[in-house]
């Protein structure tokens, strides 16, 4: 069965690229503006070879990955000390549920002002898009604790700190991971979007000079690539959800009786 | 009344503490970049008047609105035939897969080569961005529906559009809200960097006029009616979903109350 998926799945697969390669061939759209998949991927490797791509690569990744980890922080910190002291719940969520909707790439006029092409711009964006998704995350799994074993850890003396640690990070945890995965995902759409459009280094800012001097096989070469990473990145963030979470029963797949 | 008042208090508390931080902090800031409040304030009347509203927020609107509807026609309808269809989903599983870790930003560039700069690029760059999750999630509802359900209305002879409408849609409907509200924030940037790159008006166009003007102030009430915007339309969003899964949050509540 799970053969059968494979390849039914390598097929359609194939059928993508064919159909990409055949339709500009034939002259359904201008191969201009659409090259044939052939031409992509020799355009991709031309790529690899380059040393200027590498570096793109690696500004994006540097973006991406010190904005999630910024935000991932910063989200849990808080999420933690709004559910842990009293009333601070309450109070900030007024002004939670009125921040969390502002678009991000609203800020991108105020980046470039402040920092210009430089990596705080995208930090900024990317920071300021991802840190909700933890957040929001972080508080609906503390809601989720058992009040059960939240008593009994208080009865038998755990102090806040304890209680934390022991009862409040394990149930949060799940709901955590999701809020990591979603917010490795906008992270990434964040740091590309403020390459693109800021042109601070990195991927976006190659595929809009790729654009603008109609290299238009390498365009879709370089989309490729943010596809591949995009790809990577969730893959990568389920890998760890598992990891992390292989003692929870969503992922040991029993049914607690 | 107590209580009511309380939560009142808790309401607005925290908003006016931070308000007047803002205020007083930054009240005599000789910072061209971040100019007084009381400044932005001031200017926010002259700068969105109402010829204004109807030359760039409206044009904005409209096209997330047609961008976003035409995501959702087509991802459902998709979705369904994808998702009803074991041998169909195994195909195009892994295309789907790759096409939305694409970020939705860099079709913006290749819509540029097909359609201009012109409105259709703009709605159909929203389009494209906004269909994936709509679409993965649709899929993902339409496989979970309910075995004994469905063998429940084969039984009673409920076929065609009866059981799309009353079954299948029914039981994904929790399912595509949640790709609905995905697509909604991505709608939302792919609509202002889409007027950023190129466009002769626009929410997007105009607020990066000011920032390319240096009009700070102008700029930073820019920012407050996008941010006003994507309040706006989440808090539609809630109330829409609240009115067609009222039935599913009322379940769930129901559920929670007996274990």
């Amino acid at each position: 069965m799970r053969g059968l998926n494979t390849a039914l799945g390598a097929a359609g697969l194939a059928a993508f690229l064919a159909l990409g390669e055949v339709v500009p061939r034939v002259g359904i759209v201008k191969e201009a503006y659409f090259p044939p998949t052939s031409r992509i991927a020799s355009a991709f490797w031309d790529e690899l070879e380059d040393g200027a791509f590498w570096s793109a690569l690696g500004d994006t990744l540097t973006g991406w990955a010190l904005g999630l980890a910024t935000a991932v922080g910063a989200g849990i910190v808080v999420g933690v000390l709004l559910s842990v002291v009293p009333y601070l719940r309450e109070a900030t969520a007024s002004t939670i549920e009125f921040l969390r909707p502002i678009p991000s790439v609203a800020l991108i006029p105020l980046a470039v002002l402040l920092y210009g092409t430089e990596l705080r711009s995208v930090l900024l964006l990317v920071v300021y898009a991802s840190f909700w998704q933890i957040l929001i995350q972080v508080l609906y799994g503390v809601q989720d604790v058992d009040p059960v074993a939240e008593e009994t850890a208080r009865s038998y003396g755990l102090g806040t700190w304890a209680r934390v640690r022991h009862v409040l990070w394990p149930s949060a945890l799940p709901y955590v991971m999701t809020g990591v995965r979603l917010a490795a995902a906008v992270a990434l759409i964040l740091t590309i979007t403020a390459e693109l459009v800021i042109g601070a280094p990195g991927l976006g800012a190659t595929i809009m000079v790729a654009q603008t001097s109609q290299a238009v096989p390498e365009m879709y070469a370089l989309i490729v690539v943010t596809g591949l990473l995009g790809l990577l990145i969730n893959v990568g963030a389920r890998t760890v959800e598992r990891r992390a979470l292989a003692w929870h029963q969503s992922v040991r797949g029993e049914v607690a009786v | 009344m107590r209580r009511a008042l309380i939560r009142l208090l808790f309401v607005v508390a925290l908003p006016a503490v931070l308000l007047s931080v803002w205020w007083l902090a930054s009240d005599g800031s000789t910072n061209v970049f971040w100019p007084p409040l009381r400044t932005i304030l001031r200017t926010f009347p002259d700068v969105w008047t109402a010829h204004r509203f109807t030359t760039d927020v409206v044009p904005s609107i409209l096209r997330l609105t047609a961008g976003y509807a035409t995501a959702a026609v087509v991802g459902v309808a998709l979705g369904t035939v994808i998702g009803s269809y074991r041998r169909v989903r195994a195909v195009c599983e892994p295309v789907l897969e790759f096409l939305r870790a694409v970020p939705p930003p860099v079709l913006v560039p290749v819509i540029m080569l097909f359609a201009g700069i012109g409105d259709t690029m703009k709605i159909v760059v929203i389009t494209s961005g906004c269909v994936w999750p709509v679409l993965l999630n649709t899929v993902e509802g339409v496989r979970a529906v309910d075995p004994v359900m469905k063998e429940t209305a084969l039984s009673y002879g409920i076929t065609g559009a009866a059981r799309l409408r009353t079954l299948v849609l029914r039981s994904a409907s929790p399912q595509i809200f949640t790709g609905l509200r995905q697509a909604l924030s991505i709608g939302i940037i792919l609509m202002v960097i889409s007027e950023m790159f190129a466009g002769t008006d626009g929410l997007g166009y105009t607020v990066v006029q000011f920032q390319r003007s240096f009009a700070v102030p102008d700029m930073w009430t820019g920012i407050l009616v996008l941010g006003m915007l994507g309040f706006l339309l989440s808090v539609v969003f809630q109330v829409v979903e609240r009115r067609v899964l009222g039935w599913y949050h009322g379940l769930r509540a129901a559920a929670r109350r007996t274990p």
